[in-house]
């Protein structure tokens, strides 16, 4: 069944779009809409319901100590001058932005050229490559923990960013790879063929012809490893001890975890995990519905 | 080669091929192999062992002594157990049902769309910690979110949601609704937009209302996304120890510790590597008994297989 699944692209089609704009003009739904009011009520409550936590980080974040204002207003800093200097929060953003980029970087380059194999070539082994890709999204990351922490005692790579990358990279290689070879199924070959045909090596064919067309799709997979990578916790907390070894989450979760918790201070580190990602969703947010919704199926 | 290429370039290349795509998947496969199947297989193996760093004077083989002792004799299995799936199917149903709504209700034509999507997709992209973050901050019995309700006269001071036993359930699910909703609220969207504008054309044309439209067209149209959405987050939820492990740490008093949670205590904190082996690949086994069944039951693909 998973093969049949495999096979037909019941998990592809939403990563290959092409004809996206079309696709969207079609779409809008009913042709009579309904009421306005039936639209901004709804959604005007759910938005609140949305907004309403970040503000209060916002707001608990520049608040001075003791005040019960519910405007941000007289705003300090002193939150943010504590968690950042004291609380180690700009090494944090340090090592998270090293495992962000390294996860980036080695999960695009692993994912491309396999999803360039499952895409362009028929060869022995194909559909059970593809079936272990899809299974091991049942492998929980959390249960695989024990084991991992041996493998990487015996690399000695307990306490090195090392150990978070290749475990975020492994665990975000299945569903980067189905996606990329979605993206690249789109690219017609005809036009490789061409290049090929006017002396172009398979390499620099897909260099000149494949990548350029591909950027949707690796601003997708890219963005989508660097996020995940930057809010995962779990790997971090367990793999790095070292304090100035360890990751943003880590250190809220220290925060979160004192005895007596520094609202002020522990408001001011979510804001700081909070902006590399909203940068992120602001660029991205648009391929989101589009091409990235295969990917965003991880969660 | 140059002048190989020369002469026959697409059959050269074809020929070639043969060996390429194997370099081309190996290290992705190698990772997986070295990080994933490797430890599954080493999980296997110490599940019918008896291996715990503090007592290794007991270390052995076990046989199936760690599995009887689940099913038999672990009352805090079954009570974690009970208590993952409740949580996933009280997420997944009220996730769907809030995503669904909110997907119908930005797939409309109307101004602020492009905005409004961006915000209220935005949680989607934010880590469990942090969701803990926030929501610390908003129950916080002091200074959060009650204090200010019970100002208005709604509940009462001083009254912590997290660590009372009949409300830590509620403000879990609803710190994690919080986040949750967006993953469905983007992929049904997505499918959405993949239905022909012309089959609502037509039904209104036929006098079908709008109600029916969505119950005949819409609703049908999305059920593969329906399935594997839903059947994918469950996994996640069910896996996913962020969220619990912060905002509650499984209290008060063991009552939200989930199963992965609870393997996560057992072989880290407890350091007993072999019961929490046979922990693991029994909620593995559960867990991949269940999807199958629910692909089977629900037909998924079913119109085109």
């Amino acid at each position: 069944m998973t093969a049949a699944l495999v096979e037909e692209g019941a998990l592809v089609p939403v990563a290959a779009v092409p004809g996206t704009r079309r696709g969207r003009r079609r779409g809008r739904g009913p042709a009579d809409g309904p009421p306005r009011w039936q639209i901004y009520l709804p959604l005007g409550l759910y938005l609140l319901f949305t907004l309403v936590p970040f503000y209060w980080m916002l707001l608990f974040a520049v608040r001075p100590d003791g005040s019960t204002s519910l405007v941000p207003w007289p705003a300090t800093g002193a939150h943010f001058d504590k968690v950042w200097n004291d609380r180690s929060f700009g090494t944090f953003f340090q090592n998270s932005m090293l495992v962000g980029v390294a996860t980036l970087i080695l999960t695009t380059v692993v994912a491309l050229s396999g999803g360039y194999a499952l895409a362009r070539f028929r060869f022995k082994g194909r559909t059970a490559f593809l079936i272990a890709l899809l299974c091991s999204q049942f492998v929980p990351g959390a249960l695989m923990l024990v084991p991992l922490f041996q493998i990487f005692r015996h690399l000695q790579l307990i306490n090195s960013l090392w150990s978070v990358v290749i475990s975020e990279t492994v665990f975000q290689l299945p569903l980067s790879v189905i996606l990329l070879s979605g993206f690249i199924r789109g690219i017609p070959e005809a036009l490789e063929e061409a290049a090929w045909v006017d002396g172009c090596t398979r390499l620099r064919a897909f260099f000149a012809v494949v990548l350029p067309m591909l950027r949707p799709g690796l601003v997708a997979v890219g963005s989508f490893a660097f996020v995940h990578s930057w809010n995962h916790f779990l790997f971090a907390l367990m793999f790095l001890s070292e304090q100035d070894k360890q990751t943003i989450p880590v250190g809220l979760n220290t925060l979160i975890g004192a005895d007596s918790v520094d609202l002020g201070a522990l408001a001011a580190g979510g804001v700081i995990a909070a902006v590399p990602v909203v940068i992120v969703f602001a660029f991205i947010q648009k391929w989101l519905i589009t091409g990235f919704s295969a990917g965003a199926v991880k969660g | 080669m140059a002048i190989a290429v020369a002469k026959h370039p697409v059959e050269n290349r074809r020929r070639r091929t043969r060996r390429l795509p194997y370099l081309l998947i190996a290290p992705a496969a190698l990772l997986m192999l070295a990080f994933i199947a490797y430890p599954m297989i080493s999980v296997l193996y110490y599940s019918l062992q008896d291996y715990n760093v503090t007592k290794p004077w007991r270390n052995g083989f076990a046989g199936m002594s760690n599995f009887t002792r689940i099913f038999t004799d672990d009352p805090q299995f079954w009570h974690s157990l009970n208590f993952s799936v409740r949580w996933v199917v009280v997420e997944i149903a009220l996730q769907l049902l809030i995503g669904l709504a909110l997907a119908l209700l930005v797939n409309q034509t109307f101004v602020g769309r492009g905005l409004s999507r961006a915000l209220v997709f935005s949680p989607w992209a934010v880590s469990g910690v942090l969701t803990t973050t926030i929501w610390m901050l908003l129950y916080n019995p002091s200074t959060g979110m009650t204090r200010y309700l019970a100002d208005a006269g709604i509940g009462s001071y001083g009254h912590s949601l997290l660590s009372d036993p009949h409300t830590v359930f509620w403000a879990a699910v609803l710190a994690e609704l919080w986040r949750g909703v967006p993953f469905f609220a983007i992929l049904l969207l997505a499918d959405l937009q993949s239905i022909p504008g012309d089959l609502y054309e037509a039904a209104s044309v036929d006098g079908a209302g709008r109600l029916r439209q969505l119950f005949h067209i819409t609703l049908p149209h999305l059920k593969d996304a329906i399935v594997l959405s839903t059947l994918l987050r469950a996994v996640w939820e069910f896996n996913n120890v962020d969220l619990l492990y912060t905002l509650t740490g499984g209290g008060p008093a063991g009552q939200t510790t989930t199963l992965p949670l609870y393997v996560a205590n057992t072989g880290l904190d407890g350091h007993d590597f072999g019961y929490a082996s046979a922990l693991t690949t029994v909620a593995f086994v559960i867990l991949l008994f269940f999807s199958v069944l629910y692909l089977r039951l629900s037909k998924f693909g079913g119109d085109r297989a």
